[in-house]
């Protein structure tokens, strides 16, 4: 056996003067060899601390072993029995802060490259062109709606269609998806993949609906007279914008807008797709998430000569990846940390022309541990764009606790649940992802979205609310 | 996929569309709007609803043929479908006894103003539709807002029907001799729900204008569709589409209207 590497084996990835031009994706994965390479740095804990890292519980060693055997057919299998979303998930989940965090091997070295290795096993079947669907179970008889069809809405549905009952998932968009289709761009996530999984759930007999606007098509009520249960994963989709002057001035989108232009309605291919997007030269992205990057890394693969993120802490507490970080630098997105827009100014027909930002230091830890931004008086500067996008985070959508008001929210316009079965305070009614917890991770929805699961299967069952 | 039952031309670049859409049907109020996407390419095009029949299950709405969505929208026939068809979104208008009320339509705004007429008759209300177009001959729907209205007053730019003018220069002529009019709502194009806006400013009288700017989902997510009402940032799609004429800031509505314009041009040469 070769000597085991410190360090991480690494992925081929497209040059960041090359990928920069076109929309595919970054890393191309692993071939074979390099995931049995890799797969042989697990030692395969007696009492593996990744499982529990794993807000789904994916067997991690197991199937690890699979693929050290060269068997990655059962390791699939395995990995499925938890994560219906492995190519997702092995694309987009934050590995570093969940099952590699706490990984032994990462004690000493890096640790094992959990999330590449389950994208390879996912990539691996894919490529094969036969995937596996499960014979059908006796059907329980129970009819589940699911509301959303994103990443919360499909891991339930999976869940629920495995264990007999009858799953319905509505969609407000044309495209199943979520945040996965509208938002993460093809060169993180390629829409074909996100396509894939959910022809999957369709085989396993899930019933997905688009164009459907639950609390305006049909209210809770009416989904409740023809189902036993509801599951809403509606996520967060209300964008916020930073309330200063001169915001709505064109040319300032939200990164929700320009991300669904840019994705969604395929802008970057204009006009052969209709849908346009304001290009520019110099675009800047206020927000420090994987959203900020997702959409500084667009706006160069729209032609802009200069993507900045304006970011009022530093790089330390910015609550993005380090690998999305790490190739937004790659690529030469430029950084201007301790600064936020105080105004944004515009030109004789109203299009931004310049954002003024306040320069700020950093201050005493606030709630979340990270050091607060304490604005420098008399500091200002202004910085020409033609492009503003705004990326500071999303409440949850309103539509459906505006038109259920027997639903309890909360001080954020999320609706309560219990974060353990998912329960609402309406009967019947269940909730996970980011409607329920406000904006997060696509993994943290998929976890909320296979608890809630259990906790509907668990009420179909014993009818006990 | 949604299929269309019929879609007809009735004047010059106005079209009406009728699609089979039951659940919308049942559901459709006065003052609702629907997302409209004709082909896999094109935008998603929001869209008043004019008409609907719960018992057919059909939605029927008035559209102008202008950029490359609608115009591949205009290009499709009977037994066609459309890619995707949503709604119904927004809120309808707020349906009270006012005593009189002036609905004004314009451009597609003539449908648009249709079903509230009915609705608001059916309340108890006296309803006086003015309806708008540079000549006669661009008028449409007029035995139907003639049946649903107490009395339409026709103005055209080059005076063949009506009054000699615009819309607004009607309504003027009318509050100016002293007429009571208790709620106006007017819908069509932007620069005459402003121009509306206006005049009934200088003579106070509620005034309800149906907001058509840039959107994309319709859902209250991307928030391309913001109106500042009253200092407020509002998103059209749920928060209206329908805001006090009085409170909107008519410079920001104007200059957003415009923001695709080179786009749309380049859009329309492919």
């Amino acid at each position: 056996m070769a000597k085991i590497s410190p360090k991480k084996t690494p992925m081929r990835e497209q040059p960041p003067k090359e990928r920069i031009h076109n929309y595919d994706e970054v890393p191309f994965g692993y071939s074979p060899e390099e995931a049995v390479i890799e797969a042989q740095r697990c030692i395969q804990c007696k009492k593996p601390g990744c499982i529990a890292g794993c807000p789904v519980e994916i067997d991690i060693p197991g199937f690890i072993r699979y693929i050290t055997e060269k068997n990655f057919k059962d390791g699939i299998t395995l990995l499925k029995g938890k994560n219906i979303l492995p190519a997702i998930c092995g694309r987009v989940c934050p590995q570093e802060e969940q099952c590699e965090k706490v990984c032994v091997v990462g004690v000493k070295n890096e640790p094992v490259a959990i999330g590449r290795l389950e994208r390879f096993l996912a990539d691996w079947e894919r490529e094969q062109g036969e995937i596996d669907i499960p014979s059908k179970p006796k059907s329980s008889g129970k009819k589940v709606a699911i509301v959303g069809a994103g990443p919360a809405g499909i891991t339930a549905a999976a869940d629920l269609v495995r264990w007999g009952h009858k799953v319905d998932m509505f969609e407000a968009l044309h495209e199943p998806g979520g945040v996965l289709v509208y938002g993460i761009p093809e060169f993180r996530l390629p829409k074909e993949i996100v396509f894939r999984e959910i022809d999957f759930l369709k085989q396993l007999g899930v019933r997905l609906f688009t164009d459907s606007v639950i609390g305006m098509v049909r209210s809770i009520d009416e989904l409740l007279e023809k189902y036993n249960a509801v599951f809403l994963g509606t996520g967060a989709g209300l964008p916020w914008f930073l309330q200063v002057p001169g915001e709505n001035l064109n040319g300032i989108y939200s990164a929700n807008e320009y991300l669904t232009r840019a994705n969604l309605m395929k802008a970057y291919l204009f006009p052969q797709y209709k849908t346009p997007i304001i290009k520019g030269k110099r675009i800047a992205t206020v927000g420090g998430g994987n959203v900020a990057m997702d959409c500084a890394r667009t706006a160069l693969r729209l032609g802009a000569e200069k993507s900045v993120i304006i970011y009022r802490r530093t790089r330390k507490e910015m609550p993005a990846r380090d690998e999305e970080i790490h190739h937004a630098e790659e690529e030469g997105v430029i950084f201007q940390f301790l600064s936020n827009p105080a105004a944004f100014h515009g030109d004789d027909r109203n299009w931004v022309s310049e954002v003024e930002c306040i320069r700020m230091k950093l201050g005493e830890p606030d709630d979340s541990g990270r050091r607060r931004p304490v604005p420098i008086p008399d500091a200002n500067f202004r910085m020409p764009i033609d492009v503003a996008i705004i990326a500071i985070g999303n409440s949850p959508n309103p539509l459906i606790p505006s038109t259920t008001p027997d639903i309890e929210t909360g001080k954020w316009g999320n609706i309560v649940a219990d974060p353990e079965s998912g329960k609402t305070s309406k009967k019947g009614v269940f909730a996970g992802g980011d409607v329920a917890t406000g904006a997060a991770t696509v993994i943290l929805a998929m976890g909320a979205g296979k608890k809630s699961a259990r906790g509907i299967d668990e009420y179909l069952r014993t009818g006990v609310w | 996929m949604t299929e269309i039952i019929e879609r007809i031309q009735l004047v010059p670049n106005i079209h009406t569309c009728t699609v089979k859409a039951p659940e919308i049907a049942r559901k459709a109020l006065p003052g609702q709007f629907v997302i409209v996407i004709p082909d896999e390419y094109s935008e998603r095009i929001p869209i008043t609803i004019a008409d609907w029949d719960k018992k057919a299950g059909t939605v029927t709405f008035v559209f102008v043929e202008i950029g490359s969505s609608t115009q591949r929208l205009a290009e499709l026939n009977t037994g066609d479908k459309v890619y995707s068809f949503t709604g119904p979104l927004g809120k309808p208008f707020e349906l009270n006894k006012f005593g009189t009320v002036a609905l004004i339509g314009g451009c597609y705004g003539i449908g648009g103003i249709y079903s509230a007429a009915k609705a608001l008759k059916k309340k108890g209300n006296k309803v006086i539709s003015y309806s708008e177009a540079r000549s006669k001959f661009l008028l449409y729907w007029n035995d139907k807002l003639e049946e649903a209205s107490d009395e339409v007053r026709y103005a055209t730019t080059d005076g063949s029907e009506g009054m000699k003018g615009h819309a607004w220069d009607s309504l003027r002529h009318n509050l100016e001799e002293g007429e009571k009019i208790d709620y106006i709502i007017a819908v069509g194009c932007t620069f005459m729900m402003y121009k509306i806006a206006e005049v009934t400013g200088i003579f106070n009288v509620p005034t309800i204008v149906s907001m058509n700017p840039v959107m994309i989902d319709g859902t209250g997510m991307c928030g391309a569709c913001r109106i500042v009402v009253d200092d407020q940032t509002k998103f059209a799609c749920v928060d209206g589409p329908h805001f006090d004429a009085h409170k909107i800031d008519w410079d920001i509505v104007m200059s957003r209207r415009k923001a695709y314009f080179e786009e749309e041009i380049i859009s329309k040469e492919r």
